[in-house]
């Protein structure tokens, strides 16, 4: 549908400008400032229920902060690394594009499978979700942005397809931009994680 | 800011110049945030710093640390091109500033003006 309208011949050429996929990126980044409501709700909700601990564990007793930043630092070096992709899309190099995609993955890859074991180990101490409405809180809020990291990677293995199949062309280069501004998005939440669930909590 | 120009000066047509940056400004923004994340996990992890103290400072270097995600990685700016962009941001923020401090405020007084259970109020 959308590829029909934009392989459309610009006849009348209004505003002078060629279609370059902005008013899309546009409509993507307004649906981030919604799921940033998503998350600030969580926080809100994690920020009033984070001493309602039922006599279980607390922040303090829990967390590993050691731990936390090298989480922290495998999702800063994606950021990174992905803005690496986007350099070289402009530069219109396709290999490049896609090699910087794979390291952002694995960042990514790494980032969730800390998680991933870090949750396990909280739930097999006996601090499940189930424990406190401290813990619900947490396991929601930090799940929420996991699942978020989670199909950014799925979304970066089908974007590594696409640009496989189809190049650099109008289309993927606007979805790139979308996806680049979803990776950034996510590390600019876990930037309040860290802060406000894990350096506060451990205070 | 001079990443900006830059940007519109190494790509001549078309897209919008504000909307991808450079090598440089990825560089910068990546070496202020890992700088600012070691100043945050430095500032609670190293113990020494009083809690009235490493309160205040880990917020402030949070915040830091946004607006350079915001600049250098988001590449958000008061150019022409990111207006758009950053009024709905602002307007994001605002929403997030009435839900954020107003639950944390009404339940803060809640939990001090009641007999709670819990061993200590908010």
């Amino acid at each position: 549908m959308t590829h029909a309208v934009t392989a459309l011949p610009h006849g009348s050429g209004h505003a002078g400008h060629h279609d370059d996929g902005s008013k899309t990126v546009f409509g993507f980044w307004i649906y981030l400032m919604s799921d940033l409501l998503i998350f600030s709700v969580l926080f809100a909700t994690f920020a009033v229920l984070s001493k309602a601990t039922a006599g279980g564990p607390s922040g303090k007793e829990l967390f590993d902060l050691s731990f936390v930043l090298v989480e922290t630092m495998l999702l800063l070096v994606s950021s990174f690394t992905f803005g690496m992709a986007m350099l070289n899309l402009h530069a219109a190099r396709k290999s490049r594009v896609i090699a910087w995609l794979w390291v952002t993955f694995l960042f990514g890859a790494g980032f969730i499978a800390m998680e991933v074991y870090e949750f396990h180990h909280l739930i097999s101490e006996g601090a499940g979700p189930q424990r406190s409405a401290y813990l619900s809180a947490f396991f929601t809020l930090i799940g929420t942005h996991g699942l978020h990291v989670t199909f950014g990677l799925v979304w970066i293995v089908v974007m590594i397809d696409m640009l496989r199949r189809h190049g650099l062309d109008a289309i993927n280069t606007r979805r790139l931009s979308c996806l680049s501004l979803f990776w950034h998005f996510l590390d600019i939440v876990w930037i309040c994680v860290f802060t406000f669930v894990y350096l506060l909590g451990a205070l | 800011m001079s990443h900006d120009t830059i940007a519109a000066a190494s790509h001549d047509h078309g897209h919008d110049s504000a909307a991808h940056g450079t090598l440089k400004s990825y560089l910068v923004g990546f070496g202020l945030s890992i700088v600012l994340t070691l100043l945050s996990f430095g500032l609670v992890m190293a113990g020494a710093v009083p809690r009235s103290l490493a309160l205040p400072g880990v917020i402030v270097l949070c915040v830091a640390q946004l607006l350079v995600q915001l600049v250098f990685f988001l590449h958000m700016g008061a150019s022409r091109s990111q207006r758009d962009n950053l009024s709905a941001f602002v307007f994001a923020v605002f929403v997030i500033a009435i839900i954020v401090g107003g639950s944390a405020w009404v339940l803060h007084n809640m939990n001090a003006n009641m007999m709670h259970p819990m061993p200590a109020g908010m």
